[in-house]
């Protein structure tokens, strides 16, 4: 196998929530330990529920904030700790997608002028060039170029997070974070924007670091996937291992909370009891525990480590061999 | 996988082989600023004046301190249009070469007001900490004081005279324009697409000038426009007291504090230079709302 894009290697981001001048001081934990490899030309997601620590990875990546502990390596190249004047070249190589294509496009500025700026900033082409380029890139996304001459705020939210897209690929880059690109958008647009994600992606040989709430998104789109709970990666595995053979119970849990589009089928959810821990106190030992079916007192003081049960199929629990009754 | 991209390139240059012409952003502003009626005439209005501020000496028909003595205090008649004053002087021709000290003087100072007020806010707002508590304590200090009785200070501090009026009404613009901009600076650092163009790789000059900049412009204009109407008020009340223009030279706040005491003898010796601050402080304000609109592209 070839070397990973982006290796990430036990990183952690904790975030003060200030209590005021004479509170005590508290630390949100929002991402706790997390590694990952994620190899060229292939599509990674990271699933997990709001305030699992997603984004905040995709940010950290991205270099919009650093890391407290560990590293994150791209092209061979530790970019954890590099000051943001350095850090600005690679940028060309890293380009993100957001997930709110109403707030992420300047609405003072013209479309030509958002999807130029990335060269703007990078190359040193004319004005003119720049707009061939644009132009070019409308075509690729589906749009026409006299598109270009307008605002953000005449376009539908598909339209925009093609031009987010298209702004994306201006300078070529080779890793793409799309930080929930589809879940602001209709059912029937998300298709189309996923299906146009996918055709890039081989054009390009782009590599994506897809990060959603939306197993079924994510099913139809990535080469592997990492399960992410209160900041830590509980599971990570290929597409068709994970769906097919789960080990960790909160994976289960997840899966089995995909809709399945059959009224004669019975559906085996898991529920899993109580809330979400607060990610400022997170739980003892197994960050899980308190809300897992199989909770051993081994669970409770002993935090588990990563187990890799078969190739590329890495699982944080104690007993990844345990199955699951359903009711 | 770089050929496959080269490719798609070559294809693309040789279907279209001249390079599309960017347009002119001043053509764009023009077009659409001249579909706004009363903009263009308020900025037709300012302009008249203007232009009245640079010619009136050589077109009106008295000179502004010639005196009349057999015409004290008459109304509007054919001889003198709008009247004129206990001295016998037409009040037409001193309103209009009046426009120089009083548009001059309230001008420059809200633009000097503004620059410096714009510069400090985006500087309070964007960078934050250490230096936005210093700055905007420094406004708070200027805002305890009533707006006339600071510039009384400053001119007090550095003597009289039609200069030192302009620093002084500058002088409390500042504090105003820095705490709106700073408010308007904040409110959209906050918004996604600047955390977009640091993600582009923008640096904060580029982010400062291109992103956060043109999003305070709204309020700036709107806060430029109002302010103009109280410098205007401000230098010609300084004036009336003695610290600007002298009360012999033409101006129009010191005409209108004068005719004041004729009030019941001479109503057009306040009518006429009220209407034109009224007007020109109108003009100004819908000038104001004009520039908004189009600046902002959600309004066609």
């Amino acid at each position: 196998m070839s070397e990973a894009l982006v290796s990430v290697k036990n990183i952690s981001k904790t975030f003060s929530a200030n209590k005021g001048m004479f509170g005590k001081k508290k630390f949100v934990h929002a991402v706790n330990d997390v590694s990952f490899d994620i190899m060229p030309g292939e599509t990674f997601s990271l699933v997990g529920e709001s305030g699992c620590g997603k984004s905040t990875t995709g940010k950290l990546i991205d270099h919009l904030i650093t890391p407290d502990q560990g590293e994150i390596w791209f092209q061979g190249k530790d970019i954890s700790k590099i000051s943001d004047n350095e850090m600005r070249p690679l940028r060309s190589e890293i380009q993100m997608v957001f997930q709110d294509p109403y707030g992420s496009l300047n609405p003072r500025m013209k479309v030509q002028d958002l999807i130029g700026e990335p060269l703007l900033i990078h190359t040193n082409m004319t004005a003119g060039e720049r707009l061939k380029k644009v132009h070019e890139l409308l075509g690729v996304v589906g749009l026409s170029p006299s598109h270009g001459e307008r605002y953000p705020h005449e376009f539908s939210g598909g339209q925009r997070q093609r031009i987010g897209i298209a702004r994306a690929l201006t300078v070529q880059p080779k890793l793409i974070i799309a930080d929930e690109p589809v879940s602001a958008l209709d059912v029937s647009i998300q298709a189309q924007v996923l299906n146009l994600l996918q055709q890039l992606q081989k054009d390009y040989n782009l590599t994506y670091l897809f990060i959603s709430h939306d197993l079924s998104v994510v099913e139809m789109i990535s080469d592997r996937i990492g399960v992410m709970y209160l900041g830590t990666i509980v599971e990570t595995a290929p597409k068709k291992e994970l769906y097919a053979n789960p080990r960790h119970p909160y994976t289960r849990a997840l899966l089995s909370a995909v809709p399945i589009p059959d009224p004669e089928k019975k559906s085996s959810r898991i529920i899993l009891q109580g809330d979400l821990p607060s990610p400022s106190n997170p739980p003892s030992g197994c960050l899980f525990h308190t809300r897992c079916p199989h909770c051993t007192e081994k669970c409770k003081c002993e935090r588990p480590q990563p187990v890799e049960i078969a190739p590329g199929h890495i699982v944080k629990c104690h007993y990844p061999d345990i199955q699951e009754t359903t009711k | 996988m770089a050929q496959t991209n080269t490719n798609l390139d070559q294809n693309k240059f040789a279907a279209a082989e001249e390079l599309p012409k960017a347009q002119s952003k001043v053509k764009e502003f023009t077009k659409k600023f001249m579909k706004r009626k009363t903009a263009v005439v308020s900025l037709i209005f300012i302009l008249f004046i203007i232009l009245m501020a640079i010619i009136a000496p050589f077109v009106v028909p008295y000179a502004p301190d010639q005196p009349d003595y057999t015409a004290l205090l008459q109304g509007p008649s054919a001889a003198h249009i709008w009247g004129t004053d206990e001295f016998g002087q037409d009040v037409f021709s001193r309103l209009m070469v009046g426009s120089r000290l009083s548009l001059s003087c309230a001008l420059i100072a809200t633009v000097i007001g503004t620059a410096g007020g714009v510069v400090l806010g985006l500087i309070a707002g964007f960078y934050g900490g250490f230096v936005d508590s210093l700055i905007m304590r420094c406004c708070d200090v200027l805002f305890a004081f009533p707006d006339i009785l600071l510039a009384i200070a400053v001119v007090a501090i550095i003597g009289p005279g039609m200069v030192n009026v302009m620093i002084a009404v500058a002088v409390f613009t500042v504090p105003s324009f820095a705490r709106i901009i700073r408010s308007a600076t904040i409110s959209v650092k906050q918004s996604l697409y600047v955390e977009v163009a640091r993600s582009l790789g923008c640096k904060n000059s580029r982010i400062l000038f291109v992103h956060v900049f043109p999003g305070t412009i709204q309020s700036m204009i709107v806060n430029f426009t109002m302010r103009i109407g109280t410098a205007i008020l401000a230098a010609s009340s300084l004036s009336f007291l003695g610290f600007g223009a002298n009360v012999t030279e033409p101006d129009w706040g010191a005409m209108l504090s004068l005719g004041r005491n004729y009030l019941n003898t001479a109503p057009h010796m306040v009518l006429f230079p009220g209407i034109l601050i009224f007007l020109t402080v109108l003009a100004f304000n819908l000038l104001g709302d004009g520039l908004r609109d189009t600046l902002d592209p959600k309004m066609n």
